[in-house]
């Protein structure tokens, strides 16, 4: 059933009867060509374009809960490619520019949209650091514009510039950056992948990865046992769970990240505004909620939810900069559970075990990735060869020192 | 979050800085680089119970180590990273636990 | 309508207010949506989607309908719920999400297109042409959402946050926590008492019955009375507990000035962090609504909110009120109503065996299958033995059941679970450590059962903390059972809402089911239901019931979504309170402070210190005046710089040198006593983690130097190195940073300088004990400018006179202070690295200082920084620059090979620092440069497209100053 305003209206004439599930509910069977572990956003990207790109249609995605559940449907819903080492770059410009091209491929209205990034410094020294950043995004053929006070002022004209503490010196604009509905791309990808025949399993939890003489044969599930020769692990945070029934420790350690939405209020803040020095970040979402957040609290944690010390913190960083919204209220907090790794940068490879792949390591960055990460997890899974804008991505790459460490804090989980 | 700190008792999570399993006390020598990869990178990362480092960074500058629960949050034990880097006995650390027992948590 | 003799209002005290233009009265104790009611207002506002009029659902602060905006001078506070707002003088509000007019809105049309508008429609239309997504399509979605509206300007406004302890804090001051409170304050506990409401007493003020033959009411206020007079007890009326967190913590937010005009000694809210040792929740149930069609017209409220609003504000909401109820307690209501006069034109009651006592017809087995009146409820249709009556009724009470409010206990994701005989949820034991629950909350609805269990967990309570608490006595009171058949909606074609303040009705719900959104999470996020300001307390069970219908699934299997903190919303200031402007941060002042102050210096960030920028004389018009100025002196003359803000950490015992080996890279041991030495700290990651200089100052006492920005990062390094890896050895660290002022002394003349103010003789990189006036001071001989330096340190109490002191002897040598600006051109020219170059992903090697790593002994970081991708031509190295021409070179910028494509792929590193170098004449650089040191000579493209800057320049040696350090050596 393809989407259009047409079908809209002509559905509505009829009582809306005619809408046809969004997608299947299969029964597993016995065996897959692929299986990808997870119904996340990045797990079911990886499926989209294992059937579109490479033609490979007998898979199935194993969910244990439903389809979306992960941190594709608790976050802040940012869109941008504004990284600045060699290795994240293409990566992150390739995903914004399928991010481009979404609603299109998928038929299905993710709301992408482009609002502009301002990410906002408050020291000459950051200033610089920002203009490092923004030529990388620029040589890497994305966008970047340095603003001064004034013209940060232009554009955000309701920030708190007579602040004292940490005065506003400028920004650096992305305007390719933006928003898109966070569920909406699971779900669009989900729909478009079961479209081409994947098998979309919920409720079914992997409690087991089948290896024999150092290959993957298959996985153990709630919903019995499942023989496949290529399985992806796409969990995120439970990377380490997962990774552990194939008898690996991963660079891994899961966190927690709150993030927050208010109440609808009528139109008041049009760009992405990040405020590093505070660890904030806000935009307004169509709906009208203020969705902001922050830091991870800082400590190993399943428990998706947060503590107060945080959220007070990312509320003050809020009204420091922009005292506008303190009369906004907070509907929900909730929390997410991040795979952080060593450097904060990701992981798609191969695994010691034949046939087993690992999709892991978005720390708090994976909405912006779910196209491109599937787009190259498809690749490695379909051709076992690494795609040429993850290569950097290696799972030994701590070992060996060949480190992608944005933030540079260095080999702890927690910093990045 | 409240953390009994052995030397100050109970005390608000936000006086406490956070830095990551207890894999970190077992530090390698020399160019092991398998060794230095599971001491600064690979993890159990268990959803359950764990073990790691806090520092009482506003209060008595004790690291401690932690047995806590990554899903419920609970604190079961405190220990002064010292103690147990030193090998104190257990007898010792269940005396230092034992303020975490009533109160708060 | 008032009614006469009825409520706990103040009828001696009028007060006046406004509600979209209009001037009302009210009374003292009236909320907005009583004292609205009660002048015969029933449409309040326009609901979200559809922009249907509303009127008021509720009495209290789950209200989906009744949100305003309550406006001040310059300032408005949007979605304010009507049910809580209490009326003052001078309150003005204002209907919201409505243009041009409450009464007439123009997109109401959206109600005629509710066809169009089904659920998650947008998700499958807006695609093309793809431009006018962002052009048209989404701004226009924008404009039509949202509710209430900021103003735009800066909260100005006091807000305030608090901590408080107790060993029990107590959730509702209804029946069952007023027995918790007594039951715990009477043992001796130390107690607090929170609720939502201005006054205490919950239903106990709402309902008519009777305790030991007394109104209610007045039992309540008695309890009040005891508890408030008690020491160890703390009531917080206005405070609602809104999250719970780890170890006993709970975050509640109190309305300290929002029912009084703005006080400027007054904070609106404050926002509190309440540790409790145990906790009782006795939060009370919500009556809940039942779906049938139009159910959401002005007019139509729980009927337990009718109740509220009779018997405690002396309000009928209606002049000719019906009730709709599938169990007994809504007809409490009619009785209540009727003793007072007014007139109940029907009781519908869902049950066919409901007992018909009511002098008032009541249909038994019938439900409400419609309703008429656009902005007012006109009248109802019943469907009664088969026929449609059609009733006139201005007011009409439903009542689908009630609901435990069970939100608090699954803040730490335990879930509730389903109780088939009161057809609701509630909570399971053990969900919060350290949470009982008690009364309505638990599902036990009677007065007297809520006394007893209130008791009953308090004392459970009490002897978890290890306190003896013998029962209360407690007074009669009702004691009746609660019945009810279960009723979701009421079938039929027209739409029937579930979620108020989102328009989410029962099709939407359907649609979602048929689409295949069959989990509980995937409807809730593809309808909006129950994401909208009352967070799904009026409408989530009602929603999941006819989802499990839609299903074929029960209620249990189900399933509920997610209660999540806050309770009710919170305002970002009060959760945000003291962030604002310096409060955000702690500020930090050099004891110099006010002496560069008075000199003119600008005073910029530095972390949390300020430091000055740089020190104006007459005649100069621009910063680099000044600086150009400064460096020369230095380069000339002598300067002094406050530099008290580097780490100063001191470090004693027997194995202080051999514990400096371990986190140094390069040996300390060897270091005599009198001398300091340059150290480098790696990371356990082997990349470098600050630098600085350490002095000996005696056999096992050393006194280390770190970065301002890396301060506390190296304190909290050491202590852990010491505690985690030398457990065993004799060293002990403490940061000594805020104790000693310290000052630089560099340049030509420092020498001529310090003889004026001490005697001793130091060579350089040597320290000693010296006496400046009266004070001990410490001497040390090191330079981060390049020149003869010193850095004299003296107790923070003396740094302020020092420093005018060193001026006053500098200024007679041709010298003076310099500032940050100076200090980073004397340091470039220099090559000296900071945290610009050590960015954390820079190694030794990158730095060139690979020497420093001893090969004699371990180091932290050391097998780290051994590893492949750490070493080797393919890293970026550190280099000088220098412009081709007298351009300016542009930190930041990137490094290209003459002649290749300006690209990632060509990509040859990056700009770290620059500056104008009035020394050397012309714009100096540090940089990062592939494979650099050995490139030295080369040409390479500086291109910063940001700043439109592209030259070519020079790769040279870092060091542009006295390479061979003849200055510094003096």
């Amino acid at each position: 059933m393809r989407y259009s305003g047409l079908k809209v209206i002509t559905e509505g004439l009829f009582g809306n009867k005619g809408w046809k599930p969004v997608w299947r509910d299969p029964a597993p069977k016995a065996e897959y060509d692929a299986i990808i572990i997870g119904g996340g956003g990045h797990g079911l990207s990886t499926a989209y374009y294992l059937a579109k790109n490479h033609g490979l249609t007998n898979i199935a995605v194993l969910e244990k809960g439903y389809i979306g559940s992960g941190n594709i449907g608790r976050n802040t819903t940012i869109v941008r490619a504004n990284y600045f080492l060699p290795g994240n770059s293409e990566f992150y410009s390739h995903s914004l520019k399928l991010w481009e091209g979404l609603e299109a491929e998928l038929n299905y209205n993710v709301m992408h949209s482009q609002r502009g990034l301002i990410n906002l410094f408050h020291s000459d020294g950051q200033r610089d650091a920002f203009v490092r950043r923004g030529n990388s995004m620029i040589n890497q053929g994305d966008d970047a514009i340095l603003l001064d006070r004034d013209g940060v002022r232009e554009h955000l004209p309701y920030l708190d510039f007579e602040q004292t503490r940490f005065p506003i010196y400028g920004g650096l604009l992305h305007p390719r950056g933006g928003t898109a509905r966070h569920d909406a791309v699971a779900w669009g990808y989900a729909r478009g992948a079961d479209r081409r025949g994947v098998d979309l399993i919920q409720n079914c939890e992997v409690t087991g990865i089948d290896i024999e003489g150092g290959r993957v044969v298959g996985v153990q599930t709630t919903r019995g046992a499942i023989k496949a020769r290529k399985v992806g692990m796409v969990v995120a945070g439970r990377s380490g769970q997962v990774a552990a029934m194939a008898g690996m420790r991963l660079p891994i350690e899961s966190h927690i990240l709150q993030a927050f939405v208010t109440e609808g209020l009528k139109p008041v803040i049009d760009h992405v505004v990040s405020f590093g020095m505070g660890h904030f970040y806000i935009s307004q979402s169509d709906k009208g909620g203020l969705v902001f957040g922050g830091d991870i609290d800082f400590y190993a944690s399943y428990a998706s939810r947060g503590n107060l010390p945080m959220v007070e913190h990312v509320m003050e960083a809020g009204m420091t900069l922009m005292p506008m919204i303190g009369r906004a209220k907070v509907l929900r907090s909730w929390g997410g559970i991040m795979d952080m790794t060593p450097d904060g940068s990701p992981i798609i490879d191969k695994t010691p075990v034949e046939g087993l792949f690992v999709d892991a390591g978005w720390n708090y960055g994976g909405f912006k990735a779910v196209p491109a990460s599937g787009w190259c997890m498809a690749h490695l899974m379909a051709t076992g060869e690494t795609h040429e804008v993850a290569r950097r991505f290696r799972l030994d790459r701590f070992k060996t020192g060949h480190l992608l460490d944005e933030e540079g804090t260095g080999s702890q989980h927690n910093l990045h | 979050m409240r953390i009994t700190c052995p030397l100050c008792g109970p005390r608000d999570r936000r006086e406490f800085y956070y830095y990551g399993s207890e894999d970190y006390l077992t530090r390698p020598e020399g160019e092991d680089w398998d060794a230095i990869d599971a001491h600064l990178h690979l993890r159990d990362n268990p959803a359950g119970r764990t073990r790691d480092l806090w520092y009482h960074e506003m209060g008595c500058a004790s690291w401690v180590l932690i047995t806590r629960d990554t899903v419920s949050h609970q604190i079961s034990d405190v220990v002064l990273v010292g103690d147990a880097a030193a090998g104190i006995s257990a007898k010792m650390k269940s005396k230092a636990k034992a303020p975490a027992k009533g109160g708060a948590q | 309508m008032r009614i006469e003799g009825k409520g706990l209002i103040d009828r001696a005290v009028p007060v006046r207010f406004r509600f979209d233009g209009v001037d009302y009265q009210g009374f003292k104790g009236d909320t907005l949506a009583s004292a609205l009611l009660a002048n015969g207002v029933k449409l309040v506002g326009r609901s979200f989607k559809y922009h249907r009029p509303r009127g008021v659902l509720t009495a209290g602060s789950e209200e989906p309908n009744a949100l305003v905006e309550i406006i001040e001078d310059r300032q408005q506070t949007p979605n304010v719920r009507a049910t809580v707002q209490e009326i003052f003088d001078g309150l003005e509000a204002k209907s919201q999400n409505r243009w041009p007019s409450l009464g007439f809105d123009v997109l109401a049309v959206n109600d005629l297109a509710a066809p169009f508008l089904s659920a998650g429609f947008y998700y499958k239309t807006f695609m093309w042409p793809r431009a006018l997504w962002e052009r048209l399509y989404e701004p226009v979605i924008r404009r039509a959402a949202g509710l209430g509206s900021l103003s735009g300007r800066h909260d100005e406004a006091d807000y305030e946050k608090a901590y408080a302890f107790c060993d029990l804090l107590v959730i509702g001051a209804g029946p069952a926590g007023l027995a918790a409170a007594l039951q715990a304050a009477r043992a001796g506990a130390d107690v607090i008492l929170a609720d939502e409401h201005p006054v205490m007493g919950g239903r106990l003020l709402a309902d008519t019955g009777a305790m030991d033959g007394k109104p209610a009411a007045d039992w309540a206020a008695a309890a009040l009375a005891e508890l408030g007079a008690m020491p160890n007890v703390r009531l917080m009326p206005r405070t609602t507990v809104t999250g719970v967190y780890d170890g006993g913590t709970y975050g509640a937010l109190e309305r300290v000035g929002l029912h009084l005009p703005a006080r400027p000694d007054l904070p609106r809210e404050c926002f509190w962090r309440i540790v409790a040792g145990q906790a009782v929740l006795a939060a009370g149930a919500q009556e809940r609504m039942i779906a049938f069609a139009d159910n959401d017209r002005p007019g139509i409220m729980t009927a337990s909110a009718i109740r509220t609003y009779l018997n405690r504000y002396g309000v009928a909401p209606g002049k000719r009120i019906t009730i709709f109820a599938n169990n007994d307690s809504a007809r409490q209501t009619a009785r209540d109503l009727m003793a007072a006069g007014v007139e109940v034109a029907a009781i519908i009651d869902v049950r066919a065996d409901a007992p018909v006592a009511e002098d008032c017809p009541v249909y038994a087995g019938a439900v409400v299958v419609g309703t008429k009146g656009r902005k007012a409820l006109r009248s109802i249709t019943v469907l009664h033995r088969g026929a449609e009556i059609e009733v006139e009724t201005d007011c009409l009470g439903v009542s689908g059941g009630w609901n435990p409010l069970v939100h608090l206990t699954c803040h730490m994701n335990g879930r509730p679970v389903w109780d088939a005989g009161i057809a609701a949820f509630l909570p399971k034991p053990g969900m919060v450590p350290g949470m009982r629950v008690a009364g309505a909350a638990a599902g036990e609805f009677s007065t007297a059962g809520c006394l007893a269990s209130g008791s009953a967990m308090a004392r459970e309570a009490m002897k978890a903390l290890g306190r003896k608490a013998a029962p209360i006595t407690l007074p009669t009171a009702e004691d009746g059972s609660y019945e009810l058949l279960p009723l979701w909606e009421v079938k039929g074609k027209r739409r029937a809402w579930l979620d108020f303040a989102n328009d989410v009705t029962i099709k939407d719900v359907r649609l979602s089911a048929q689409e295949n959104f069959a989990s509980v999470e995937h409807m809730k996020r593809y309808t909006t239901q129950g994401m909208a300001p009352d967070q799904g307390k009026n409408s989530n069970m009602g929603a999941l019931a006819v989802l499990a219908d839609a299903t074929g699934r029960g209620i249990p299997e189900t399933g509920t979504t997610t209660f999540r903190p806050p309770f009710s919303p919170v305002s970002i200031a009060a959760m945000g309170a003291g962030g604002r402007a310096e409060g955000f941060a702690p500020q930090r002042f050099l004891t110099s402070h006010t002496a560069s102050v008075e000199r003119g210096a600008p005073m910029i960030e530095a972390g949390m210190w300020y430091r000055p920028s740089y020190f104006p004389r007459p005649g100069e018009s621009t910063w680099r005046e000044a600086c150009d100025r400064e460096v020369a002196m230095v380069r000339s003359a002598v300067g002094v710089a406050d530099v008290s803000t580097l780490g100063k950490i001191d470090i004693q015992g027997k194995d202080a040198a051999r514990f400096l080996d371990l986190v140094y890279t390069n040996t300390f041991s060897t270091l005599p006593v009198g001398r300091v030495r340059y150290g480098l700290m790696l990371r356990a990651d082997g990349h470098v983690l600050d630098d600085g200089t350490t002095a000996r100052l005696g056999d096992t006492h050393f006194l280390m130097t770190t970065t301002t920005a890396a301060a506390g990062l190296v304190m909290r390094h050491l202590e852990f190195v010491a505690q985690a890896y030398c457990a065993d050895w004799d060293v002990r660290i403490i940061s000594v940073t805020e104790n000693w002022a310290q000052f630089a002394v560099a340049g030509p003349k420092a020498k001529p300088l310090l003889d004026t103010i001490t005697t001793v003789d130091l060579p350089f990189m040597g320290c000693a004990p010296v006496q400046v006036g009266q004070v001990a001071a410490r001497l040390f001989r090191i330079s981060f400018s390049g020149e003869q330096g010193y850095e004299i340190a003296v107790p923070a109490r003396y740094g302020e006179a020092l420093f005018r002191d060193l001026l006053a002897r500098a200024e007679t040598l041709g010298g003076g202070a310099y500032g940050m600006e100076a200090l980073n051109v004397l340091r470039i020219e220099k090559g000296f690295i900071t945290h610009a170059e050590i960015h954390g992903r820079t190694t030794a090697f990158d730095i060139g200082m690979e020497k420093m790593v001893s090969a004699k002994k371990d180091c932290i970081g050391k097998g780290a920084a051994a590893r492949p991708g750490l070493v080797g031509p393919q890293r970026d190295q550190l280099v000088g620059l220098r412009p081709v021409t007298d351009a300016a070179l542009s930190a930041g910028a990137h490094l290209f090979n003459p002649g290749e494509e300006v690209c990632r792929a060509n990509d040859q590193g990056y700009v770290t620092s620059v500056c104008y170098s009035p020394t050397l004449g012309g714009s100096l650089g540090l940089a990062f440069l592939r494979n650099g040191r050995a490139r030295h000579g080369e040409m390479v493209r500086l291109v910063d497209h940001l700043r439109k800057i592209d030259l070519l320049c020079e790769v040279c040696d870092p060091v542009f100053h006295d390479k061979e350090g003849v200055k510094l050596r003096g």
